[in-house]
């Protein structure tokens, strides 16, 4: 398997993460997951090219990400917390109390 | 068709299945589940692409911890799935064709000359007492110090701004104050006074004097 095969694959898994986005847009929870579903797959090239090119700075990177990721989802899935606690919902159409 | 190509097909295969299961599911505890299939089958891919120690990293972290946050508020949440669920058909469409577009397009991109097999060789495998958590290490701790550092602060940061969100001021709960604490004196406390000494008497012996 060459490195094209892996950056496809990569491609594919966030096609698809986009494609969840659209069309679960509303329910949040989904939303979270495609997004960790999306960096998994930029993860996904950052492996493949460091493999590929030899470079270790690659897998650093994705360790970094990683870190960001959970640090991210835990303060989503927190604020999705309070959300409920005081709406009573996650539907992102019912959240429109800031609209003028 | 070697091993390892058809190692590669086999979990890209299970890796595509789980993520549109993912994306597709009504329930989120199952669309939970199908995504950690998917950390499960691409740590095997990162294995495959000698990355272990993030392969385990991603099962231990990921599998181990946020998928578990997941459930967890999953669980909490009383969710209505039928409204939630109505704008699926409705979307459907639209997410399809913007999905197919960029994928088309980065497809296009990725299948030109600069990542064939002849300009990008797959390399020689690493001898098995190549350690990759070792090379990774060398490298994080020197050259990557100080982002090292900035992510442990991102961390902290994250876990304070996870609890003080969540935080809320209940009335049955017991809470202690440490400004309080800190600044009580002797006399808020402790009363001394003066009486005259006491006898015991005779009667009851049980009790202290």
């Amino acid at each position: 398997m060459t490195l094209s095969d892996f950056l496809i694959l990569g491609a594919v898994l966030f096609g698809l993460s986009v494609a969840g986005i659209f069309i679960n847009r509303k329910n949040v929870i989904i939303l979270l997951m495609a997004i960790e579903l999306m960096l998994l797959a930029v993860n996904m090239n950052f492996i493949a090219f460091s493999h590929f090119l030899g470079d270790i700075s690659g897998q650093v990177f994705v360790f970094f990400i990683l870190t960001v990721a959970a640090a991210e989802s835990a303060i989503g899935l927190a604020i999705l917390v309070v959300l409920f606690r005081n709406r009573h919902t996650i539907n992102v159409e019912e959240l429109d109390s800031m609209k003028g | 068709m070697s091993f390892e190509k058809l190692v590669f097909y086999t979990f890209a295969a299970i890796l595509v299945y789980a993520a549109t299961r993912v994306i597709t599911v009504r329930n989120p505890v199952h669309a939970a589940l199908h995504l950690v299939l998917a950390f499960f089958t691409s740590a095997a891919l990162w294995l495959l692409l000698e990355a272990e120690f993030l392969a385990i990293t991603l099962v231990l972290v990921y599998v181990g911890a946020v998928m578990v946050l997941f459930l967890f508020v999953v669980m909490m949440l009383d969710i209505n799935l039928v409204s939630l669920k109505e704008g699926f058909m409705r979307y459907l469409p639209v997410g399809l064709g913007v999905a197919a577009l960029m994928l088309i397009e980065m497809i296009l991109v990725v299948r030109s000359k600069a990542f064939d097999a002849a300009s990008m060789p797959v390399p020689v495998r690493h001898a098995a007492d190549y350690s990759n958590t070792r090379e990774l290490g060398g490298v994080l701790y020197t050259d990557y110090v100080y982002p090292f550092e900035i992510a442990s602060v991102i961390l902290v940061v994250a876990i304070i701004a996870a609890i003080a969100l969540t935080l809320r001021k209940r009335g049955e709960s017991k809470t202690q104050n440490p400004a309080e604490q800190v600044k009580v004196r002797r006399e808020d406390r402790v009363r001394l006074v003066k009486m005259a000494t006491e006898q015991p008497e005779r009667a009851d012996s049980g009790e202290h004097s």
